[in-house]
């Protein structure tokens, strides 16, 4: 029985490790060719076989010249920095106003809340490309083009699913927390910042990193309102390097690792925020 | 009365945003859709002479809706299918399998554009990873991204790849199945299969039916990875026309934003439709525990 239930394991292992391979290997990848030099990229010298191909997927020894190089070619030192800026003005806006809101819904009476609350989810629906040229051209109205503030001013006004999450979140806080709080005569602005919000942290959490991440992968929206090379968020001067230095694999890697690794380090740190957070989106349904 | 103003206070900011940021534009783009606009000069009201021209003059507009329910109806399915797979698998009692786990999911928090830059890297015909690995096998890969019948299946693949969010969620979504049931099932003589397809699979179909309607809709709006892999064109031979580029590229470059607008609404009330329609069939079978 054991060595049966052993020789099972061991199956199971190996395709497991088979099946990571695909999802592996394309990161590998990126990291090896980015310490390559291009003399070795494109090296065109046929492998004999599969096994002196596997060889020639890591670089003889590491090239680490290219990240000086890819950050000479184009200042993707600036494209980060601008990327911090968008994420950490996006994320405090995004989370704060949608914890303001979603108490409102959570747990304040008034008439027309379940209304109001209807109207919010079904904004989920609505796709982008419906109000998109409107809001460009409000934007472009307000003299705003080409600076960040288009990518940011939305989040101003709360995020739909945010409210969402964030109400579910403070609808389970007990009750009797904020009503010890309003007798002894405090408003509700005060229970909501000193009771409420510090026991949403790990919600808070969970929101912060999903604004983040969707901030830094953001591409729709520096492609409609950046224009000026030097304010070039990551994502999208990460395709315009592409676009302008084609052949230039070993550097366009680079660029790529200096977008992916710290999203990486952001998840070895905060695995039980992502892992939990993503679970609960499927569980709302 | 005070209640009633501390309640809106409260919600104000989303109100505003709401009526700044959807409601109007939302009215405002019914509007344009009857116009002829550049976004320069001032709209000019044609009527129905947009729909009218998307519906019968314009060919690429059909070939967009084909190439989009295409992958509507390929890689969400796909996308089900390898996820529900692989969770099956990651949810065995195994010692390591944290380590499995963390790996699938990793290529999901990859950012779009790195994951698309990577892919034209790995899909280079002449040095890339992949034609190199079926070279060494003996075989002669084809030019992956720059060939009609190649390019959309490796968007399709490049969808795969990035699964692991998906897994996460089935993988919370077999942890709530209870293990009584299992127990009962095993006592009652249910083989593995049997749980498989009487336990498992049904009670997992609330999840399952979750992602197909995120799916669904994420493939009408599917944009960041078909421009830039095709570097804002239409791939070869419009097969990676996909129908939020084709409205992007009639958008901003050709300035045709009456025109534009007029696909928006197509596009919602396609959606709208589909969503619908998902939502109607679900009661066959998506099974709830309780």
């Amino acid at each position: 029985m054991s060595t049966r239930s052993n020789a099972h394991k061991l199956v199971t292992h190996a395709v497991l490790i088979l099946l990571c391979l695909p999802f592996v290997l394309p990161l590998v990848w990126m990291a090896s060719t980015s310490l390559k030099p291009e003399t070795e990229i494109y090296a065109t010298a046929a492998p004999a076989n599969a096994l002196e191909y596997l060889g020639t997927l890591l670089p003889a020894r590491p090239h680490w010249q290219n990240y000086p190089d890819a950050l000479r070619t184009v200042p993707f030192a600036t494209y980060l920095q601008n990327t911090l800026i968008l994420c950490v003005a996006n994320v405090v806006f995004a989370v704060l106003s949608s914890a303001v809101v979603a108490y409102g819904f959570a747990r304040l009476q008034f008439r027309g809340r379940e209304f109001w609350f209807m109207v919010m989810i079904s904004t989920m629906a609505l796709p982008g490309q419906v109000t998109m040229i409107p809001v460009f051209t409000l934007f472009r109205e307000l003299g705003l083009y080409g600076t960040f503030l288009p990518l940011i001013i939305p989040s101003l006004f709360g995020n739909a699913f945010f409210i969402f999450l964030l109400r579910q979140f403070f609808r389970t806080i007990p009750e009797e927390l904020a009503e010890a709080a309003r007798v002894d005569g405090a408003s509700e602005w005060t229970i909501f910042t000193r009771v409420m919000l510090p026991l949403a942290k790990p919600a808070l959490a969970t929101c912060a990193l999903f604004q983040f991440l969707h901030t830094w992968n953001d591409f729709f929206g520096p492609l409609l309102y950046i224009d000026d090379p030097d304010r070039y968020p990551l994502a999208y001067g990460l395709q315009q390097f592409m676009s302008s230095y084609g052949g230039k694999w070993a550097q366009l890697m680079a660029g790529a690792c200096i977008f992916t690794v710290p999203i990486i380090i952001l998840f070895f740190f905060a695995q039980k925020t992502f892992i939990q957070g993503i679970s609960t989106t499927g569980s709302k349904a | 009365m005070k209640r009633q103003l501390t309640g809106y206070a409260f919600i104000s900011p989303w109100l505003v945003g709401f009526a700044v940021f959807a409601l109007a534009p939302f009215l405002i783009s019914i509007y344009l859709s009857f116009t002829r606009y550049n976004i320069v000069t001032e709209p000019v009201w044609i009527g129905l002479g947009n729909y009218r021209n998307l519906f019968l003059h314009d060919p690429l507009f059909w070939r967009a809706l084909v190439v989009t329910l295409k992958y509507a109806a390929v890689a969400v399915p796909l996308g089900v299918v390898t996820g529900v797979g692989l969770a099956l698998l990651l949810n065995l009692e195994l010692r390591g399998i944290a380590v499995y786990r963390t790996l699938f999911f990793l290529p999901s928090i990859v950012p779009v554009v790195a994951t698309s830059v990577v892919f034209l890297w790995i899909l280079n015909p002449q040095i890339g990873l992949v034609n190199g690995l079926l070279k060494a096998l003996g075989v002669i890969g084809p030019n992956w991204l720059g060939s009609p019948d190649w390019a959309f299946p490796s968007l399709v693949l490049m969808s795969l790849w990035s699964v692991g969010g998906s897994v996460i969620i089935y993988l919370a979504g077999l942890k709530d199945i209870p293990l009584s049931l299992y127990e009962a099932a095993m006592i009652d003589g249910a083989g593995p299969y049997h749980r498989m397809r009487h336990i498992t699979l049904p009670l997992l179909t609330p999840v399952i039916f979750f992602n197909l309607v995120m799916g669904v809709i994420g493939a009408f709006q599917y944009f960041t990875q078909a421009y830039v892999i095709m570097n804002g064109t239409e791939g070869p031979n419009d097969s990676t026309l996909f129908y939020a580029l084709y409205l992007f590229n009639r958008a901003w470059r050709y300035l045709d934003m009456g025109y534009a607008s007029a696909m928006a609404w197509i596009l919602f009330v396609v959606i709208i439709g589909i969503t619908l329609f998902i939502f109607r069939s679900h009661r066959r079978w998506v099974h709830y525990g309780d």
